[in-house]
């Protein structure tokens, strides 16, 4: 059974009359010691899916789903108590801003202590000096150097790479099984975005955690993670293993996306950019949300919707899944030659 | 890098900050640009990259004319507007503009397009209304919006739109050079590729050249003609893109390559990377300002600050970039 097992999760926010939809049925299932990948564009859920696992939607946000398991636990109506028992011991997040993420009136000894009074072992439960050297041990993990003298640092006397390691240290303090890292490296320098995603990798390999890693990188997707789940306007569109996804992919968004990026137009002079841009929360379209963007699109994909299609873990939401070649099969051919022929 | 006349010369640019550390503490000298020499001919693009903190933006701010540097000089056709009186500076301003890398930050909110675009216009003396109003309608055009965007305000445009809006005010008063500071970082993947389609299409539209300063190397490498690594407010190599990219001679620029993620890959990472981050601008290391982070370290590099040198019809500053590059 998945570590974490999710069916049909949905978000709304607004009213029950005039309902925005930010997460739209999605299923997701995380294996132990599973890297999954969740990539989209800014305002397609990413982030408010991580936070609905995490039970950090509050009102008027509404989270239902078919199915939400986390290792024998149901997420759903959860209490706080229990809730408390899972979050921020077996499954933990590790955000985009590792300034604005910690608490810039305590040093990082106190704020990596606090998690360990909680959810640490008996005996750092009862002893001061346990949970300090249990701190200074995390943070030796994370390959802060001069540990004994950043923990009673600051924030504001870490730079950005450092403050993200300590969040890194306090987010796998408790011995998580699920990891979750939203946007970890966006606010990094390359370099040090390069050592910290190495560094992620180094602890999910050793304590075979599982990881999910949310980003709009599609490159940084490529390099790290095993599975790939690409999301749009709410919607995952595609979902797969890596390399398969890229290389062969079964979604004109995700053929599209690869297609825009700058390393794969080394021939082209002009980019084959994606003409225009992601539907906000009241312009949503009729049938396929990508239908006014894809260059595919025919009469049926703007007025039928359709959920994800496809073989078991290798769903595509398309009326018209491409094929090994990028072309798009079923019967497109004929429903867009039927469609030029009528006159609009 | 060579033939016909440069737009923008600039040699030797240096710009040093005072910076206090406490009330009774000592004054503390920042050499946030310290040394640097390139030129830009009309048309053309130079990428800027590096680190935050390398002194992009000091070099940016110094272009556009914001700030004064402490030493060097900047030529633009010629002229060196960096020891020009007040005067003749605001005459060379027009010349320069800027977009800036957060189109939610760099238009106010409270103005409508057509006030963002017309600003430059009446500032600079144009004074007919009319005339305004067609030159905004006409750049609105050129960055591909409509008409009926003119009246309305920022909050009301998407982020890639924002950025045609930036895109145009800089362009309202023809300058020839527009200093791009991170113009698509904000963005998302799909309408990145817009922007940098507009602004390639005005390019040739419009003859400007760009100042583009980025830290992603795979949009520089589609986008620039020249590229200028800097760390530490200092050019560690200046060579055109083919061979910044093929044939990278300093170790810093091979780190950078080697850290940026690639599609192309599509493997695991299994690379060096470099360690260490950017040293502290107020203690700056001795020599070769990368010494304590490249991994090819020699004795000399850390007594002697290496001088950007030609080697083999490229600009480069290491000691051993000879014994790198067989």
């Amino acid at each position: 059974m998945s570590l974490l097992d999710i069916a049909g999760l949905t978000v709304k926010f607004g009213t029950d009359a005039d309902p925005f939809i930010a997460v739209d049925d999605v299923d997701l299932a995380i294996d132990e010691g599973e890297i999954v990948g969740i990539v989209g564009e800014s305002g397609s859920g990413k982030t408010v899916m991580a936070l609905s696992l995490l039970g950090l939607i509050d009102f008027p946000g509404r989270v239902t789903a078919r199915r939400m398991n986390f290792a024998g636990h149901d997420l759903r109506g959860i209490g706080n108590r229990e809730r408390r028992e899972v979050v921020g011991k077996d499954i933990a997040m590790i955000f985009q801003d590792p300034l604005s993420s910690l608490d810039p009136c305590y040093t990082v000894a106190h704020q990596l202590m606090e998690a360990l009074a909680v959810h640490g072992t008996p005996r750092e439960r009862a002893s001061r000096a346990a949970r300090r050297a249990r701190a200074l041990e995390l943070l030796q993990q994370v390959e802060i150097p001069d540990a004994e003298a950043r923990l009673n640092a600051y924030p504001h006397q870490l730079s950005g790479g450092m403050a993200q390691r300590v969040m890194i240290a306090m987010a796998i303090s408790c011995q998580p099984r699920l990891l979750i890292a939203d946007e970890p490296t966006t606010a990094l320098d390359v370099t040090v975005q390069a050592q910290v995603l190495d560094l992620l990798l180094r602890l999910q390999r050793e304590r075979a955690m599982a990881l999910v890693l949310i980003t709009h990188d599609l490159a940084i997707v490529a390099e790290t993670v095993h599975r790939v789940i690409v999301m749009y306007a709410g919607q995952q569109m595609e979902t797969g293993p890596l390399p398969e996804v890229f290389e062969t992919p079964a979604h004109p968004y995700t053929q599209a996306l690869l297609a825009a990026l700058p390393e794969n137009n080394r021939d082209h002079a002009r980019l084959r950019a994606i003409p225009g841009v992601v539907p906000g929360a009241h312009d949503r379209p009729t049938g396929c949300l990508l239908s006014p963007r894809c260059r595919y699109a025919v009469a049926r994909c703007h007025r039928q919707e359709l959920g994800l299609m496809g073989p078991p873990g290798r769903g595509a939401r398309c009326h018209f899944r491409l094929d090994a070649q990028g072309h798009p099969t079923g019967n497109w051919q004929a429903e867009r030659s039927a469609g030029a022929a009528v006159p609009t | 890098m060579n033939g016909g006349a440069p737009l923008l010369e600039v040699r030797d640019l240096a710009r040093h900050y005072i910076v206090s550390r406490g009330l009774f503490k000592r004054k503390d000298l920042v050499r946030a640009l310290d040394g640097v020499s390139f030129s830009l001919r009309e048309g053309r693009t130079l990428a800027v990259v590096g680190e935050s903190g390398c002194g992009k933006s000091t070099l940016a701010r110094q272009i556009t004319m914001i700030e004064r540097p402490t030493s060097g000089s900047v030529l633009l056709d010629g002229n060196d507007v960096a020891h020009a009186d007040g005067a003749e500076r605001k005459k060379f301003r027009p010349r320069v503009q800027m977009v800036f890398q957060n189109p939610y930050a760099s238009l106010n909110p409270r103005k409508t397009v057509a006030a963002l675009l017309e600003e430059p216009l009446a500032i600079n003396g144009v004074s007919s209304r009319s005339a305004r109003r067609e030159a905004g309608l006409a750049m609105l055009g050129k960055v591909g919006l409509r008409h009926e965007h003119y009246r309305r305000y920022p909050h009301m445009f998407s982020g890639g739109q924002r950025q045609r809006i930036a895109v145009a005010r800089a362009l309202m008063l023809n300058p020839r050079l527009v200093v791009a500071d991170e113009p698509v970082s904000a963005l998302d993947v799909s309408i990145q590729a817009q922007v940098l389609n507009l602004l390639m299409d005005l390019q040739q539209d419009m003859g400007i050249a760009y100042l583009f300063i980025s830290h992603n190397l795979q949009v520089v490498r589609h986008i620039a003609d020249d590229v200028l690594v800097m760390y530490f407010g200092r050019a560690v190599e200046y060579a055109p893109k083919d061979e910044i990219f093929t044939r990278p001679a300093h170790p810093y620029t091979r780190a950078l390559l080697a850290s940026t993620p690639s599609l192309s890959a599509l493997r695991r990472r299994a690379r060096t990377t470099l360690s260490g981050e950017l040293p502290s601008p107020l203690d700056p290391p001795s020599g070769c300002a990368f010494h304590t982070r490249c991994p090819h370290v020699v004795g000399r590099c850390r007594i002697e600050i290496p001088p950007l040198s030609t080697f083999r019809g490229i600009r480069v500053a290491c000691h051993r970039v000879a014994e790198l590059n067989p």
